[in-house]
């Protein structure tokens, strides 16, 4: 089961954090279809917050997709969900990119400037692919 | 579902001071609202107000629908307070007091109230004065909500409390919100807790509102807008500018827009919580008027 964790002074509020993390957690396979998402309570005690925080990250995941509830037995993760980044996928991607990023190191990068370089490469392939 | 506490131009004086003047805001029901503001804005004022502690000197204030100072009998039995100095008597036990609560409200959950103390590892044989601060604030946490509340007024309830005694507070305050469903009204300075406990947010300043409304909400309708720096005074010629900060190269104007036009060469960033609190505190006038047009003042 997921493990949520909460981080105050963000940018982000608690409720896209919770439903961050239950994506990030689908799309590494740590969550499969039919896993369940702790009940609302649970969370609310474990993390001391908000119980409508919860309730609204469990209801976007739903219109989302990721997730469904039953009444009375708790919110799963849903056949819709997005499948998990495939091990062969990732076999094939992940040594060129480490290679990379041992490149840039031995550049003198900073993670900073890294993390820098690599969002605005992102943002320009993504881009250029749905132009 | 009506709202929590309602005040019209409602207004405290002490001796010549407005510790509360034309102060209108509505407090949802069934959620949990912060009160914020610095010292002396009227928090406390506006919470011994709506428990009827104190009497208006202008407007009005409705609790859960009723006059607290008219109808003190339907409001006080629905309606649990935690003063600031969470007063208890040092000399009673954990016991005596829990008893106390149950011959002082005929709604009492002695079981409920009970269990809290066992969960929290609270002896019941124990004085209060041998009570850590932590185990104070839990036992006047039990006393409020011993009463089943429809609404809770909290004022500053963690202030004092070390992390985990605050952490542990704050747990057991929204495990009875998930499971009574209790509205919650709390001051706090603490923007931490606000953030994990709170979904509604109310800033006084100078004893009027300057700014409520759902924090998500809240969140959405502000940004942060940087870029090179520029002299003009903006925050006092637009009001949706709620403050400026300027360093040797750049400005940081925070906004009150959800979707403001930057000049070329600006960046748009969405601030903390804590960031857009501070920036209303630190400017007590932001927030009175809605006013247009930042970018082009920000540009010319």
């Amino acid at each position: 089961m997921i493990h949520f964790r909460l981080e105050t002074g963000s940018a982000t509020p608690a409720y896209a954090q919770l439903v961050h993390q239950v994506r990030r957690a689908v799309l590494r396979g740590v969550l499969a279809p039919g896993d369940r998402l702790p009940a609302a309570r649970e969370v609310v005690a474990a993390l001391a917050i908000n119980p409508n925080t919860v309730l609204k990250a469990y209801s976007q995941l739903e219109r989302e997709g990721f997730a469904y509830s039953r009444a009375g037995l708790g919110t799963f993760i849903a056949e819709t969900a997005p499948a998990p980044i495939a091990p062969r996928t990732l076999h094939d991607l992940r040594p060129a990119l480490r290679a990379w990023v041992t490149r840039a190191r031995d550049a003198g990068l900073s993670e900073e400037a890294v993390s820098a370089l690599f969002e605005s490469a992102l943002d320009e392939g993504y881009r250029e692919g749905v132009a | 579902m009506r709202p929590a506490i309602e005040t019209t131009a409602l207004g405290k004086r002490y001796r010549r001071n407005w510790a509360l003047r034309d102060c209108c805001v509505q407090i949802p029901g069934e959620r949990i609202t912060a009160l914020i503001g610095p010292n002396g804005a009227g928090k406390t004022t506006l919470l011994n107000l709506a428990i009827g502690l104190l009497t208006p000197d202008a407007g009005g204030i409705e609790t859960l629908g009723w006059s607290p100072q008219r109808q003190p009998e339907l409001v006080l039995g629905r309606v649990g307070y935690v003063p600031q100095d969470r007063p208890l008597y040092s000399r009673f036990t954990v016991a005596d007091t829990l008893h106390m609560g149950r011959s002082t409200n005929p709604r009492w959950d002695d079981r409920g109230a009970r269990e809290r103390m066992h969960k929290r590892g609270i002896a019941l044989d124990l004085p209060i004065r041998r009570l850590s601060g932590g185990q104070r604030a839990q036992v006047s946490l039990a006393l409020a909500l011993g009463k089943h509340p429809d609404l809770l007024l909290l004022d500053e309830p963690a202030s004092s409390l070390d992390p985990l005694a605050r952490r542990d507070f704050l747990a057991e305050l929204v495990d009875a919100v998930a499971a009574d469903g209790t509205t919650v009204v709390l001051s706090s300075h603490v923007i931490a807790d606000v953030e994990r406990v709170c979904d509604y947010l109310v800033i006084l300043a100078d004893g009027r509102v300057q700014l409520a409304g759902d924090i998500d909400t809240i969140r959405e309708e502000h940004k942060v807008i940087i870029g090179p720096r520029f002299e003009r005074d903006v925050a006092s010629a637009d009001a949706t500018v709620i403050s400026a900060e300027h360093s040797e190269r750049e400005s940081a104007l925070l906004v009150r827009r959800d979707d403001p036009a930057a000049p070329p060469g600006w960046r748009i960033e969405t601030p903390s919580l804590e960031e857009l609190v501070l920036a209303y505190l630190s400017n007590p006038r932001a927030g009175a008027l809605p006013a247009p047009q930042l970018a082009e003042s920000a540009a010319s």
